[in-house]
């Protein structure tokens, strides 16, 4: 265990609690970011460029942001009286603790046939750029047109009925 | 780089648990949707520690589910957070537990 695999688990472990935990819904996404920088850390710590940077594209720059515009357009920043937990909390938390109690199990009782030291993968963007038009190409265009009809569904979802009307 | 590869594992697990804690006891829409990209995230985690210490990281596999596992998980955030504006607009509140009618 490396100290830098450490501090980027605890930074992670601490955003995803306090994305959860907090009362107020901005705090709450901006908790949401440092687990999102945290994981692309982890990322790059696992000599994983691409998907590092790609992580802090998407997320941080995209999803993050997202998450904020609809928390602001719906008035989710007040905290509503009667409390931010689901009044059948008590199960949901049951429920969480004991599929983290099944997979680390699983992790632990499997940790002697896991591989523990692997050399260093040395990946270029140019091999994945490679992979991608040409073992992956046709996943690469099906994700395409999976955006593209996200970003149109999206648009359509969220148009106001009077404005669609017209 | 001597972390093996159950700590990379353990910190995936642990991320969606709390995920999934937080998708289940949330009452605000747009929490549940946190924890399931949080949920989301850390199976990104697990792909990437398993294409870094499996036998052919060479074959860039767990590196390509990853990288597409985020471009969906990207499309999903747009439709679901769309989909949260519009029942705020329909219902007036974002608060799960007061929406208990199928019929608007």
């Amino acid at each position: 265990m490396t100290f830098a695999f450490w501090l980027f688990a605890v930074l992670t472990i601490a955003g995803g609690l306090a994305a959860v935990l907090l009362k107020n819904t901005v705090h709450c996404a901006l908790a949401l970011t440092v687990a999102f920088a945290g994981l692309a850390l982890l990322f790059l710590d696992l000599d994983a460029q691409f998907a590092g940077f790609a992580q802090i594209l998407v997320y941080i720059g995209a999803v993050a942001i997202l998450v904020v515009f609809a928390i602001l357009l719906t008035r989710g920043s007040e905290t509503p009286a009667e409390g931010v937990f689901s009044h059948n909390w008590f199960a949901g938390l049951a429920i969480a603790a004991a599929v983290f109690a099944v997979l680390a199990w699983a992790v632990l009782a499997s940790a002697h046939v896991l591989p523990h030291e692997a050399a260093t993968p040395t990946v270029t963007v140019a091999q994945i750029g490679q992979a991608l038009i040409g073992r992956y190409v046709l996943p690469l265009e099906i994700v395409a047109l999976l955006l593209t009809a996200a970003m149109i569904g999206a648009v359509i979802v969220a148009m106001d009925e009077k404005e669609r009307a017209k | 780089m001597a972390t093996p590869l159950t700590g990379f594992l353990l910190v995936a697990a642990l991320l969606f648990a709390i995920g999934l804690a937080g998708a289940l006891t949330r009452r605000n829409a747009i929490l549940v949707l946190i924890g399931i990209e949080l949920m989301l995230n850390s199976a990104n985690l697990n792909l990437i520690a398993f294409w870094r210490y499996g036998p052919h990281p060479e074959a860039l596999t767990g590196m390509m589910f990853a990288i597409f596992s985020i471009a969906v998980a990207a499309a999903e955030a747009a439709v679901g957070l769309g989909l949260v504006i519009q029942i705020y607009r329909h219902a007036k509140t974002t608060d799960l537990d007061l929406m208990n009618r199928m019929k608007g």
